[in-house]
Order: C-alpha cells, then structure tokens, then sequence
C-alpha cells in the first residue's frame, strides 16, 4: 500500500516535473527573439514531424546509435571518463529493465523468471557492482583527480550519493535477507508446503550451512543424515525456484559481513527497513528526476539528435529559441568544454567561474528564468560571457551535442541590452561580435560599445574642456613612476615631440579633423605621461582608437614604445572605471 | 624539422582552410607537426584590458611547447606577436615569471625554459627554404600579379619579433614569388588590415580595409595574401561586408599563402579549401601554367 501509494506520487511529481519543463522550453528564450508560445510549438511539431518523414531520419539514428548509445564524442575526449559513463549507463539501465520493471519486463520476456534463480540472480549482483565500479571512477576523478576547471556542484553531489544510496542500499537488503530466518520461514510457508516438523528443521540446517541463513534454532556442525535429508527437501521444494545465493555475490559477501548480528538484525525487521530505503531512493530519484541533472537522461538524447539534423542557417527562428533553452537542460555539467576552454587561462587570472563554459551554463539558467540576480552577479555573467574567445572549441567537444557557441552570441546580446558597461567590448574580443553584426539591430550593436566608452573615457574632464589651452592642474606625480610595465618604462620621458609618431598613424591619417575624434594625438599621450597628467593620458579616445599596428612605436627615433605605453593606459583606465585604479 | 603548430581560435573556428593547407604544404616539405590540445588562447584579444592576463594565456602556451622540448610555429601574426611579447617581458621580469609560475603550478607547469615561436612564414624562408620550396612547386603561377600583405603583428615591434626587416620587408615577397607569381609593389603594402578594430570601431576598421585594398588594385594585382587568420577575414568576409553595406566593390579577393603555394604545388585543392574562402577565387587557376619551365 505505502509502496504503491508513494510509486505514484512519484510518478505524479516526474509527470508534472516533466510538463513544467518541457514547457518551460517554450516559454523561456535566451535570446531577444520574442515568439509566441504558440508558434513555437507549431514550428516544433512541423519541425518534428519533417524531420522524421524526410532523408534526416537516416541521420538521426545515426547520431542514436554513434552518440547517444555507444556515445563516442566521450570516447574521443577521454576513456576513462568513457569507462565510468558506460559502467553506470548500462548497467543501470539493464538493472531497471531487468530488476526493477521486472514484472512488466523480465517476466513477459522469459516465462520462467524468477530474480532468486540464474542467470537472473547473478546478472543482477553483476550490474549493480558494475554500477558502483563507474561510481566509483566519477567520485576518483572528482575528489582524487580533480583536474583544474572541473567543477563539482551540489547537482554532481546529488547525483553520485542517489545512485550510491540505491546500489548499496539493494545489495544491503539483498545481504540482510539472504541471512534472515523470518525470510526463510515466510518462503517454507508460502513455497515450501511441508509440515513434518523435522523435515524442516533438517531444511533449515541445510540452508544455514550452503545457503547463509542465520538461525536461532540450528547451529552447526551439522550431522551429515540431517544435512543429506535437508539437501533431499531441499530439491523437491526448493531447488528449482532458488539458485545457491552465492551467485549473488555482493549480497551474499553483504550477508556474510552481517551475519555475526543476524538474530538482532531479523528481530528488529533490519530488511524491511532497507526495503523502504531501496524503493524510496529509487522513487526520489523518479520524483526529482526533471529537476536534477538525472534529467539528461532524457535530454542529452534529445540535443544530440536535434543538433545532428539542425542546420545552420537554414533551421525556424522559432525552433532554434526552443533548442537553446532546451541546451540548458541538457547539459551534464561534466566540464569537457570547460576542460577544453581556450579562455581558461582567463579563469585563473580574473576567478569569475562565468568565465568557464560549465559554469556559465548554469548563471545562464538562472538569468533567463527570471532568477532575481543581483546587479553585481549579471556583471559577472556578463563578464564570463565576453572573455570567450569564439573558438567553438566547447560547442565541438560537447559530449551532448549543445551548441554553445551560438548560445553565447545570444546570452551576450540579452546582457548587454541590460546596460552595465562592459569594459570587455573594447577589446579585440569584439571581433566576432562585429563580424556577426548583421544579426544584432544597429542601435543595440552600437549601444554598449558607446556605453563602454562613456564609462572609461567619458569619466575624464578632458571631455568637458572648452578652452585650448590645459591649466596644468591634475598632475598625478606618482603617475610617471607606476607606468613601469616591462621596457617601456618611462621611455615617453624622452619624447622631444617632433611627431613623427602622429604622422606615421594610420588612424590620425584617416580623419580630416583627427583631434576632434580622438582627442589627443600619439605624441600628445606621451607628453601628458611625461607632465604627468593622468586623466588626460587615460582619458582620450585614441587609445581605444588604436589599431596597435605598431607603427609609431616602430618609427619613433627616440625609441618611445608608444603602443605599448597605450596597452598601459588602456589597462590603467579600465582599472580606474572599475573601481580598481590607484 | 618539428615543431608545435599553434592554431589559435579563429582558424579552427572560422578559417578551417588555413589549418588544412598549411598542413598539407608542411607535410609536402617535411616539417612536422605535434598537435598539443591543451594550448588556449595566446592572450592577445585581452591585451587591451588586462596585461597580466594575457601573459598567463601566453605563457601557458609556451611552457606547454617546453615541456615537450618543442618550438612553436603560429600561423597567426596575432597569436605570433603576443607570445613573443610575452616571452620578452617574461624575460626581463622576474616578478612577473613569479606571479605566473604562481598559476601555472596548479596545473603542474612551469615557465622557465624559453623556446622558439616562430611564424609560418618564417618557418618557410629560413628553414625550409627558398630552393626547396621551388622544387616542389610543379605548376608555377604565370603572369599572376599579387600584394603581398605582410600584417603588423609579425614586422612589428622588429626588436621584440624578429620577423623581418621592418621598413623593407622582403620574405614575403620572395615567397610569394616561389611560387612563379608576380609580387607587386604597393603603397600600402605595410599597413594594417583594419581587423583590430572590428567591433569596436567598425567604420575606421572598415575605412582602413578599404584604403589598403584600393591601394593594392592600384599597384594591379589580382588577388592579395595573407598569411594571418585575422587580417584574411578582414579582406575576405569583412570586405563581403563592405561590399553589401557601404556599395564599394573593390574586387580584390584575398588568397592565403598556404593556399596559394598549395595550388602550384599540385594539391588537391579540396585540401586547400578553396571554397571556404567568403570571396571566390575564381580566376586563381587560370594563372596556373601546365608545368614546369626549365
């Protein structure tokens, strides 16, 4: 009753858990794109449905067999990790369908089933140790490993401690039944149809001395004649429905262990508490299944496919919102993009974990549910979504299939549409940005950069001057000395101003009127480091207008390192918008 | 001759034929090659925000080469530049090589033994070899004139690349015409591309592209190389870009070098990845002659 009353609401919590979901696949979207629900399910069931019914079926089992079943973009990565995924994959699936589904599978399959005899008895203890032998490898690599970028989060906890708490819980119940005399007793009555007294006990002698029972009745030795007359009983009433429970080999090593407290163990029903652990871990992992990372397993299959048939460029607006916010579901968090991240190094040096692509999936998760965020966590998601460098490493090595680099280039356009400044936009990182401008509307393309540069350049007084000649106020004295990066130390001091730098620029020399644009000239920003004059040094627009072609630094006769006192500048004014200068 | 070839982000994301040519022509004239997956990027696009961040990316990439014992080829001008910056300044900074090594423990590298990063075509002139290059090429270019684009990054700052004479550079061109094609004289031969600026500024970056593209048209060539990821999209998708958005049509095609010796040494061009390229590169083969003159 218990059991049957909490398998369904178990079953209810998945059932909804799935609906909330799925949906919540059409109703969230991480780009700006705003379809209606509506339309995206039409666009999906037409998606669907033309794929199954077109050439795209031949790939599509394809990808199921190569990917989903024998899934070798984990193989290709690493085979240990290849090795654990298939030990707890497999086997687990083998044991739901065998062990757990029993009644509706095994027995319908095999008229003879019965989980006491072989092979059934055997294969089961065998999946379950292979089960915790890949459990075993996931819990190595994550607290023993531990290779640099791999994260372990409260979802891997939970995932490694629920199949932990089944596997080990079934072996204890196996143990604590094979040992218990009121098991054996409840299987005499209800299989055994004996009723000669002795007959019973010589039963019970030869089943605590072959098949590990504990009985408060018997003890060995044994006289051969009761042993021989149990044996006879044995396989008249016996035999054929249960094979020697050594063959269940963690059980029985299990019940072994235990046996010392066995009488104890029986008189306070230590089986049926392990039964209710059992079923109950099973039905929480059922329950919470589509919140968990557990969930994979219905969404890894399902990037994978969708992602093998979905062409670039050619796929439904609609369909490509609905895989994105699908993607999300999909991933494992087991950090092959993070492992492979070209920006990784970045990590390192900035500690923003959004700067690593496992991680950013789930900050992503969270910004487009409509989480309440704080300004400063949007910041450093905006921040791990910029510092990427858009080598597609993480979309080509994802084991699930996610395209993430396509899910970047969206999140990036919900960010800064927010409106916090992102230094990061003036770097070269933007290049991918703006080799992809068609796809961003030209106001919300040209916003955040302007915005970037209002933040680190608009900030300065320079800006705000009217009059042509500077009073020579705001001289920073220690500025001079802490611009000491590397060879170019102070080498703007020997400037003597003969401009062959500003003459030599390429971007001086494509403005008509270039101190209106970038409101110093190269031999100027030298002369104000030279003077002293922070704020004029870092507040000018032509540092960021700088190809840092080299040129000037190049040609300059007094050896000045013009670019590289720029790079220096740059790094000193973003400092000082971010709060960070000195 | 062995070295680690260092991709970077753009080519195996974006322009895939560089990888596979180059690869081919390497293989053609026995240099070899050792992938090393773990390399990331070399630290240049963060330049502008953060100078220590960039050495740490830089660095990691070269203590991974050492720990093989191996030199590194680039075939960007970017990814070139920045490592040899940031070899030079770990050189001359001891506490900077410290506060590195600090980060580059924990994954159990270490910076201390420098090695050779070299560029692609730095590779070819002074270690493979003009002579040897000649030899391989079976069918050479005729009557194909080309600006040779030679890309900041790799000339300048000389004193810190070491690439090349950097008021008159000439590996490039000597290259160029190994291959039997003409290397044209141009006003602009030495300035940038534009591409450093895209995203950021995109009418001056678009401004620049322009005014060097009509400067190599002007000297009369018919396609101009590169032998960089960054400086090839800029002439390639970003002049595509020019064309649709600003109605200029310079109809200068850019051709990576690797493709360009490729095609005259007889590989197959689907190796090359001649379709690849944003702009056709339809006449290309017409210039090719039959074979060899002796």
């Amino acid at each position: 009753m218990f059991f049957s009353i909490s398998l369904y609401i178990a079953l209810l919590v998945f059932g909804l858990g799935l609906i909330y979901k799925i949906s919540s696949w059409f109703r969230y979207s991480v780009g700006a794109a705003d379809i209606p629900v509506s339309r995206r399910v039409a666009a999906a069931i037409k998606g669907i449905l033309s794929t199954l019914f077109s050439p795209k079926i031949v790939t599509l089992i394809k990808v199921l067999v190569l990917d989903v079943v024998v899934q070798q973009k984990i193989l290709r990565q690493d085979k240990m990790r290849w090795v654990m995924h298939m030990c707890i994959y497999l086997a687990f699936m083998l044991l739901l369908l065998m062990h757990a589904l029993e009644q509706y599978i095994s027995a319908n399959l095999f008229s003879d089933y019965y989980s006491t005899v072989n092979p059934f008895m055997f294969l089961r203890d065998l999946f379950g140790v292979i089960v915790l032998v890949g459990a075993g490898v996931a819990i190595y690599r994550r607290f023993i490993l531990k290779p640099p970028r791999l994260k372990t989060n409260s979802m891997d906890h939970y995932a490694i401690i629920i199949v932990a708490v089944i596997m080990v819980s079934g072996i204890l119940l196996e143990g604590a039944k094979i040992i218990s005399h009121s098991r054996f007793q409840s299987m005499v009555e209800e299989y055994g149809d004996l009723d000669d007294e002795d007959e019973i006990a010589a039963l019970e002698s030869f089943w605590v001395a072959e098949y590990g029972v504990v009985s408060p009745n018997v003890k060995a030795p044994f006289d051969e004649d009761v042993l021989a007359q149990g044996r006879e009983t044995h396989e008249a009433a016996c035999a054929d429905c249960h094979t020697n429970p050594r063959w269940a080999f963690t059980g029985y090593a299990a019940g072994k262990i235990l046996s010392p407290m066995a009488l104890s163990l029986d008189k306070i029903g230590f089986s049926d508490i392990l039964w209710y652990i059992h079923f109950l871990a099973c039905f929480i992992g059922l329950a919470y299944l589509p919140f968990s990372k557990m969930f994979h397993i219905i969404t890894s299959p399902l990037s994978l496919m969708v992602n093998g048939v979905m062409a670039k460029g050619g796929s439904d607006p609609a369909n490509i919102a609905t895989r994105q916010v699908m993607e999300l579901d999909a991933c494992t968090h087991c950090c092959t993009c993070s492992l492979n991240c070209s920006a990784g190094a970045f990590y390192s040096h900035f500690s923003n974990e959004n700067i690593l692509p496992s991680e950013k999936m789930a900050s992503v998760k969270a910004l487009i549910s409509g989480k309440n965020l704080s300004e400063k966590q949007i910041r450093e998601i905006q921040e791990g979504v910029y510092v990427c460098t858009n080598c597609k490493r993480c979309t080509v090595v994802c084991p699930v299939g996610i395209n993430l680099q396509d899910l970047w280039f969206n999140v990036r356009e919900t960010l800064l549409r927010k409106g916090q400044p992102e230094p990061f936009t003036l770097s070269q990182l933007s290049y991918y940005r703006g080799s992809r401008k068609e796809e961003i509307a030209a106001a919300a393309y040209l916003d955040p950069l302007n915005r970037a540069r209002q933040a680190i350049v608009g900030r300065h007084e320079l800006k705000k001057r009217k009059d042509d000649v500077l009073a020579m106020s705001g001289i920073d004295k220690g500025f001079r000395d802490r611009l000491n990066l590397s060879d170019q130390a102070n080498t703007f001091a020997v400037c003597f101003g003969c401009e062959t730098c500003t003459s030599v620029c390429p971007v001086v020399a494509n403005y008509d009127n270039p101190a209106e644009e970038l409101d110093l000239l190269p031999h100027q920003v030298m002369h104000s480091c030279a003077l002293g004059m922070k704020s004029l040094a870092i507040g000018s627009n032509m540092l960021w207008d700088c190809l840092t072609c080299y040129r000037c630094q190049e040609q300059c006769p007094q050896g000045v390192c013009i670019t590289d006192v720029f790079y220096e500048l740059k790094n000193e004014a973003v400092r000082v918008a971010i709060g960070k200068g000195v | 001759m062995k070295f680690a070839l260092f991709l970077g982000c753009n080519i195996p994301a974006r322009v895939g034929q560089y990888e596979s040519s180059a690869r081919a022509v390497l293989k053609k004239l026995d240099v070899d090659l050792v992938d090393i997956a773990e390399f990331n990027c070399c630290g240049y696009p963060v330049r502008n925000i953060d100078n220590d961040a960039f050495v740490l990316a830089s660095a990691r990439n070269l203590a991974l080469a050492a720990k093989q014992g191996l030199d590194m080829v680039c075939l960007c001008k970017c990814c070139f530049g920045s490592m040899k910056k940031a070899a030079f300044l770990l050189k001359e900074d001891p506490l900077l090589r410290d506060k590195v090594n600090g980060q580059l423990v924990k994954e159990g590298l270490t910076y201390e033994k420098e090695i050779g990063v070299r560029h692609f075509l730095s590779v070819l002139y002074h270690d493979v070899g003009l002579d040897n290059i000649k030899e391989k090429v079976q069918r050479p270019f005729t009557d194909l004139k080309i600006a040779a684009h030679y890309g900041c990054h790799a000339l300048r700052p000389s004193k810190i690349t070491q690439f090349d004479d950097p008021v008159n550079p000439t590996i490039f061109d000597k290259l160029v015409e190994a291959t039997g094609a003409k290397s044209v004289d141009w006003s602009l031969r030495l300035d940038c591309c534009g591409a450093p600026l895209l995203g950021m500024n995109d009418k001056l970056s678009m401004d620049l592209t322009e005014k060097k593209l009509a400067s190599g048209k002007q000297a009369g060539a018919a396609f101009l190389c590169t032998a960089c990821p960054y400086c090839q999209m800029q002439f390639d998708s970003v002049q595509k870009m020019i064309s649709k958005t600003r109605g200029t049509n310079h109809e200068l095609p850019p051709v990576i070098y690797t493709q360009l010796l490729g095609l005259s040494m007889g590989i197959d061009q689907a190796l090359l990845g001649l379709d690849m390229n944003q702009i056709r590169l339809d006449g290309l083969n017409g210039f090719l002659s039959n074979g060899k003159k002796n």
